[in-house]
């Protein structure tokens, strides 16, 4: 990849939409800074060994705006966001920290509302929030609220990318984009209205449902960056090609009209509740059948294979039978003008 | 997706193809697609991996990002550096480079930027703010310059006195007049926007066809129409004739929409335009009437015309004469990218360079 050559180097919001620049701010200031073999795995969250047991470890800090959306909220969002990064990771998610940093004059019965979210929510994915912290900062200086969680499991699987070979199948556990798309509406910018709702759920049974199969070899949840921006990290991770057929991707017709009208691909749009896995081809008639019975990966389909010709690239066959590569986002994406 | 999927049939498309390669024989024929839309279409349903080798399609001026020149985006961040200014600005614009900075550069300053996805919401922000000036960057073709129109005429109904439009607007017909007389064009057959001529007709094409000889055919946006284009100016070829035909019949009539161009022509009027890689055309951008001069950002802040400072070695207009194709440049996927463009072309989601880099 070309270097950064940003005319004035400034943080972007586009550094932190999970595509491209976003991974280059991980190369370029915290990989040479904080330089360890943990981290420089680049995982969803670092595997690390205390006493004989093997320990899932991963953070993640929520922002999303506006904190309350169609099939969710704030709270509940960073208690699943963390279930399911350890849950990909092959562990059983175990604890959960909680840091808020809360702008001054919120109301408390909106807090109240998120801490109650957060414990249902810890209670459906099984997990414990054994410690937090609050800070409260001046009016302007957060938007309402911010949380951070950081997680805890122990290891039942190791799924390293390296174990990914051509020839492997990909599997979606369900339709994409319905995550974004409620929470882009939401804000109430657009003079219209969906039906969709957030995705919003806890993956480790359906993770744990399949990890027993052996040729699970690789599982991921595409978040923020989409399907197209997992799929590119797979590629990049394996140094193969993947091909997707795009006839194969679920995309709801409520989804599917938000694109249209506002020029988006629903390929790069956040989920919260899907899974990505990448299996031996053999045994994908098991991890569909296992996947299928659990209520959140009823609609699992193959949608694509690991491929050794494609140089490391990752290509969609359209709906017409054409192909075409699916980089990673540039950037944020933006609506076009017509 | 009902009235989307319809228009991207499998069979339908094979069927279109085999058509096309029994049409084509063993000549080689050259098409312009000039909406980047079309660009767009055509990249993302992997058109070109499916038509013959002897096919090309060039990429057109018909993207209005790509065309905006970088003089025009030095006026609209030399604007956002004012205190009590509020730009509102289509998400397209965000990334192109001005001669410095970018509107997503002074976003990050603190400028305030808002994006916006229609006129009107302009509209409703300088309702909501009224100590402030709001100005909308007023950029795309006949497709979006109605609603402009009737933004400024709302916002005069309303006496909504603090919204200001910096107008880029352009013509198509103009452009395509400067593509066809150009002798090196190496152009059979135009594909020409469906969503322009909704508002515009085909009248204002027809000299593509009598005085250039040049088979035009008017396409939607999907898939199927882009096939069914291609077919329809293939016959013309083989027919040996020459016209402008209308494939999008489900959204474009011959005499367009009348009321949209009485309100477009109620506040704007044709002035000479620069376009980015192209340079000045005659009648190829829309000012605003006197009547409608109080609104005109130009005027209100005495902004000054600077000619643009293009980046050395950039052959985006060589790019929308259709002359080269993106992979030609020299900076092509090395120092120009999407992640920082140097050109219009890269920088826009329809741009062709963007939809090279991306999709080929």
């Amino acid at each position: 990849m070309p270097p950064i050559t940003n005319m004035h180097k400034k943080i972007l919001l586009a550094h932190g939409s999970g595509g491209s620049l976003s991974h280059r701010l991980i190369d370029e200031v915290f990989l040479k800074n904080f330089n360890n073999p943990f981290l420089s795995e680049k995982d969803d969250g670092a595997v690390v060994e205390i006493g004989g047991t093997r320990l899932a470890f991963t953070t993640d800090s929520y922002v999303v705006k506006p904190i309350f959306f169609p099939g969710g909220d704030i709270g509940k969002l960073s208690v699943f966001g963390t279930v399911n990064d350890l849950a990909v990771m092959g562990a059983e998610p175990l604890y959960i920290s909680c840091g808020l940093i809360i702008e001054e004059g919120l109301d408390q019965g909106v807090l109240e509302e998120i801490a109650l979210s957060m414990a249902q929510a810890a209670q459906i994915a099984g997990v414990l929030l054994v410690t937090g912290d609050t800070k409260v900062v001046e009016k302007g200086g957060a938007d309402r609220i911010y949380i951070n969680t950081s997680g805890v499991g122990i290891v039942k699987k190791e799924l390293p990318v390296n174990g990914i070979e051509a020839g492997d199948r990909i599997i979606l556990s369900g339709s994409v984009g319905e995550h974004e798309v409620s929470v882009l509406l939401a804000r109430e910018e657009f003079p219209f209205r969906s039906q969709v709702t957030s995705d919003l759920a806890p993956l480790n049974r359906l993770a744990s449902d399949i990890l027993g199969v052996d040729g699970v070899k690789f599982m991921r949840d595409p978040t923020r960056g989409g399907l197209a921006t997992t799929l590119n990290e797979i590629a990049e991770g394996i140094g193969l090609g993947i091909m997707v057929y795009e006839d194969k991707i679920g995309v709801s017709d409520g989804v599917a009209a938000v694109c249209e009208l506002l020029g988006l691909d629903p390929l790069y749009l956040a989920n919260e509740g899907k899974m990505v896995v990448v299996a031996k081809q053999d045994c994908t008639g098991e991890v569909l059948k296992r996947m299928r019975q659990n209520p959140l990966g009823k609609e699992s389909e193959i949608i694509g294979e690991v491929a050794a010709e494609l140089n490391g690239r990752v290509c969609l066959r359209t709906k017409i039978g054409g192909t075409r590569i699916l980089d990673m986002l540039a950037g944020e994406q933006l609506p076009r003008i017509c | 997706m009902k009235y989307i999927d319809e228009f991207r049939d499998r069979d339908l498309c094979l069927c279109l193809i085999e058509k096309i390669e029994s049409l084509l024989g063993d000549s080689e024929v050259a098409i312009m697609e000039v909406c980047g839309t079309h660009t767009m279409t055509i990249f993302r349903s992997g058109i070109r991996t499916l038509l013959p080798q002897s096919i090309r399609l060039l990429s057109g001026p018909g993207c209005p990002v790509c065309v905006t020149p970088a003089a025009y985006l030095d006026q609209a961040i030399a604007l956002s550096e004012i205190e009590d200014v509020i730009i509102a600005t289509f998400g397209d614009m965000m990334r192109v480079p001005g001669s410095g900075s970018s509107l997503e550069t002074q976003r990050a300053a603190g400028k305030k930027i808002a994006v916006v996805y229609s006129p009107l919401d302009a509209l409703n922000i300088a309702k909501n703010n009224p100590d402030k000036k709001v100005v909308f960057l007023a950029v795309g073709f006949e497709t979006t310059s109605p609603s402009v129109a009737v933004t400024a005429i709302e916002a005069k109904k309303r006496k909504i006195s603090n919204l200001y439009l910096l107008s880029a607007h352009k013509r198509i017909p103009p452009a395509l007049r400067l593509l066809a007389k150009d002798r090196d064009l190496n152009v059979d057959g135009f594909i020409l926007p469906g969503h322009v001529s909704t508002i515009i007709g085909i009248n204002p094409y027809l000299f593509l066809a009598e005085e250039y000889g040049i088979p035009s055919v008017i396409c939607g946006f999907e898939p199927l129409d882009i096939l069914q284009g291609i077919c329809m100016i293939l016959y013309q070829l083989k027919e040996k004739r020459a016209a402008v035909e209308v494939q999008y019949k489900r959204v474009v009539k011959n005499d367009g929409n009348p009321g949209a161009m009485a309100l477009l022509n109620k506040v704007f009027i044709e002035t000479d335009s620069e376009w980015r890689g192209l340079g000045v055309i005659a009648n190829s951008g829309h000012a605003m009437v006197e009547e409608y001069k109080e609104l005109d950002a130009k005027e209100v802040f005495s902004l000054k015309e600077r000619p643009s400072v293009e980046n050395e070695g950039c052959i985006c207009g060589e790019i929308l004469k259709g002359r080269k194709i993106p992979n030609q440049c020299p900076h092509f996927g090395e120092n120009c990218t999407p992640y920082s463009p140097l050109g219009p072309c890269m920088v826009s989601s329809e741009g062709s360079c963007a939809a090279y880099y991306k999709y080929a």
